[in-house]
């Protein structure tokens, strides 16, 4: 994956190029808001990952005069703002998802890869498979082994947000903000009792585990 | 006189001059007035008199001739306070009477004096000059034999009137502009006192003296209510600042102690020689301890910013039943784990003026709460949540059955960073419940923190307004 980060912090910046390319993603750097704007509307990105408050031009300017010129490469917006407010003017901006300084790489890392896939859009699939488990959007019924496990409303639109990213790692805080449409911080680990239980569900009876726990950063959804 | 042009420019100066100025107008005009109606009503009296007499005189001539009227004008003339009688030739030689000089040209026209003429009565001393003589006004008559009949009357009676009318006039004007300017220097220099005082008090307030107060009289005026309304301000400065103190006090400590948990877990984890195993472990605590670090001062700002208030546009119509289903269903399993039983009972449909994500978060932060400290404690752990409306607020609450809060710790639970004593083994920040009251307070509502139920009760209580 090409990512584009603007960022005028160059210690950040030099983190994460090398962070991204640890994951196996390359990156290019742009200092200020006019150069980031200008290897946005020339090099091929994957997905942006821009700072709110840039020199020369700032964050979101950069991310309006992208869409107002028909570019649609996902953007994230870094923000050391996090209110409610700020979100909200972020993503009217055109910004896909925010994410407020600080934070930890694993989370940037899982929303930019989500990102990524997020433009090719799995929303026309009715049906989601992960190996033997498979879940029908239609009718709102899950199989595993073609076994039909019965889950609650919740707990149905959890697993679907999980296995619509099947193989990318989703964090607790995109799982409170996707399924509950909550931005707060949750304090304790309600999401991770919610987690464990609907893997309780789907993996009970079944000998391969199939949610997989990811140290630190969160969970994904994978058949081995 | 340095006092004297300071008092000058007070307002009380100015006013007073102001009407000082307008009275004398009204004064003078009414005084002009009312003199020149007398004068005229006088004058008007005085001719009517003459014509009197001189139809008794006519009558007298048309009876007796020329010698009977002669005989009368000599009769009457010498009567005290007489008026003025004259019979004189055609040449004006003065044959009878009692004038003995008069104006020259009075008796050249019939009918009345234009205007009062001068002359001098008989026996009067050093008579001559024009100054001593009596102003008056008179009627001259051509006899049919050409002699010339003058009678008329003494002005000096309206004009003395006039001339008291002007001194009671000057009098007047002389005390009011006295009594102005009396006024005026000593309400003046009264309120330039008290300004003074202000001034000289407020000046000590901004040079640092926090605690000083602005001068009460206890007289209850204007100047009084001035200065306890800027009390009023100043106590609630000095209130916000005592706070602000506590605060950047409170958050030291609360943001020192952890910082330095952290740094100490680094230094050990740089001296660590038991292996790579030991060192990432450790960095993972520091991680984790960082992330609370965060946690904290996000709900710091947090607050910090809703205390300031929020844009209105952050604030939607909303039903509290939704959210509060959303949150107890979060925690649902969090509190079966814990085996805390969480309980909801939510009237349908409670539609209020706010934030959706501050009062899901304020409600995670009670529900947090209940379910940590009743967790463990007694044998049916039981967290049950309410929502009632009540006439015009919507009553939202949380109740344990935990240990609960000793009622006079009750009113500090709320502030920043106060963890009491017996939480302090608790994990957290000591910040849930000061922003769930922060979020009440923003949406113009309240925290109330009670014993009811046996552990701790925490109202919600949020304004519905009419549409109710």
């Amino acid at each position: 994956m090409k990512i584009l980060i603007i960022e005028d912090d160059r210690e950040a910046a030099s983190y994460l190029k090398k962070a991204f390319a640890e994951a196996g993603h390359t990156a290019d750097v742009a200092a200020d808001g006019e150069a980031g704007f200008a290897l946005a509307e020339g090099g091929n990105y994957d997905v942006f990952v821009i700072d709110r408050m840039l020199p020369r031009r700032d964050g979101l300017s950069v991310i309006a005069g992208l869409r107002a010129n028909g570019n649609t490469t996902p953007a994230l917006i870094l923000s050391a703002l996090g209110e409610v407010d700020d979100r909200v003017t972020g993503l009217r901006a055109g910004g896909d998802d925010y994410l407020t300084k600080p934070y930890a790489f694993s989370e940037l890392l899982a929303r930019v890869e989500v990102l990524k896939r997020r433009a090719g859009a799995r929303d026309v699939e009715t049906v989601y498979r992960a190996g033997d488990l498979e879940l029908d959007r239609l009718s709102h019924t899950v199989r595993r082994g073609g076994q039909e496990i019965t889950l609650q409303p919740r707990e149905f639109r959890l697993l679907e947000y999980l296995m619509r990213h099947a193989g990318q790692v989703v964090t607790r805080t995109m799982l409170l903000e996707n399924v509950w449409d909550y931005h707060f911080d949750p304090q304790t680990n309600v999401i991770d009792v919610h987690v464990s239980r609907l893997r309780g569900k789907i993996e009970r009876g079944f000998d391969r585990p199939i949610l997989h726990t990811v140290r630190g950063a969160g969970y994904m959804i994978r058949a081995d | 006189m340095a006092t004297l042009s300071a008092i000058m420019k007070t307002t009380a100066a100015r006013l007073s001059a102001l009407y000082l100025v307008l009275f004398t107008a009204c004064a003078v005009v009414l005084v002009i007035y009312v003199s020149s109606l007398s004068t005229r009503m006088l004058v008007g009296q005085t001719q009517e008199a003459i014509a009197e007499e001189v139809a008794g005189l006519a009558r007298a001539y048309q009876r007796a001739g020329l010698t009977g009227l002669v005989r009368l004008v000599e009769i009457r003339a010498r009567q005290p306070g007489a008026n003025l009688y004259l019979i004189a030739d055609p040449s004006g030689f003065i044959l009878s009477g009692n004038v003995e000089s008069i104006q020259p040209g009075v008796l050249d026209a019939a009918g009345w004096t234009e205007s009062p003429f001068l002359y001098r009565r008989f026996g009067e001393q050093g008579a001559t000059s024009r100054e001593s003589g009596h102003a008056a006004v008179a009627q001259v008559i051509r006899l049919p034999n050409q002699m010339i009949l003058l009678v008329g009357r003494d002005l000096s009676e309206p004009e003395q009137f006039g001339r008291v009318m002007r001194r009671a006039l000057a009098v007047a004007l002389g005390m009011m502009g006295l009594g102005a300017f009396l006024i005026w220097y000593f309400v003046g220099r009264r309120a330039l006192r008290r300004i003074d005082s202000v001034t000289e008090a407020s000046r000590q307030i901004m040079g640092g003296d926090l605690s000083r107060r602005l001068p009460v009289t206890g007289a209850g005026d204007e100047f009084d209510r001035l200065s306890e309304n800027l009390n009023a301000m100043l106590d609630r400065i000095a209130g916000l600042n005592e706070g602000l103190k506590q605060v950047s006090a409170n958050i030291a400590h609360d943001l020192k102690t952890p910082l330095t948990r952290l740094r100490n877990r680094a230094e050990a984890a740089l001296n660590n020689t038991a292996g790579p195993t030991a060192a990432k472990e450790a960095l993972e605590q520091t991680i984790a301890e960082s992330d609370q670090l965060i946690r904290t001062f996000n709900a710091i700002l947090m607050i910090s910013r809703l205390e300031a208030g929020y844009s209105a546009e952050s604030t939607a119509k909303i039903d509290l039943a939704l959210i509060v289903s959303d949150v107890v269903e979060l925690y649902e399993p969090l509190a079966e784990e814990q085996g805390v039983t969480l309980k909801a009972e939510a009237a349908e449909n409670v539609q209020i003026d706010g934030n959706r994500e501050l009062i899901g978060q304020a409600l995670s932060n009670v529900i947090d709460n209940a379910i940590k400290y009743s967790a463990g404690f007694g044998q049916k752990p039981v967290v049950s949540v309410s929502l009632r409306k009540e006439g015009d607020a919507a009553r939202l609450t949380v109740r344990d059955n935990g240990p609960g809060i000793p009622e006079e710790d009750r009113e500090r639970a709320t502030e920043r960073f106060v963890r009491l004593e017996a939480s302090r083994s608790q994990p957290g920040s000591g910040l849930g419940l000061s922003l769930a009251k922060a979020v009440m307070t923003f949406h113009g509502g309240k925290l109330e923190l009670s014993g009811e139920g046996g552990g701790l009760a925490v109202a919600m209580i949020f304004p519905t307004g009419k549409n109710e």
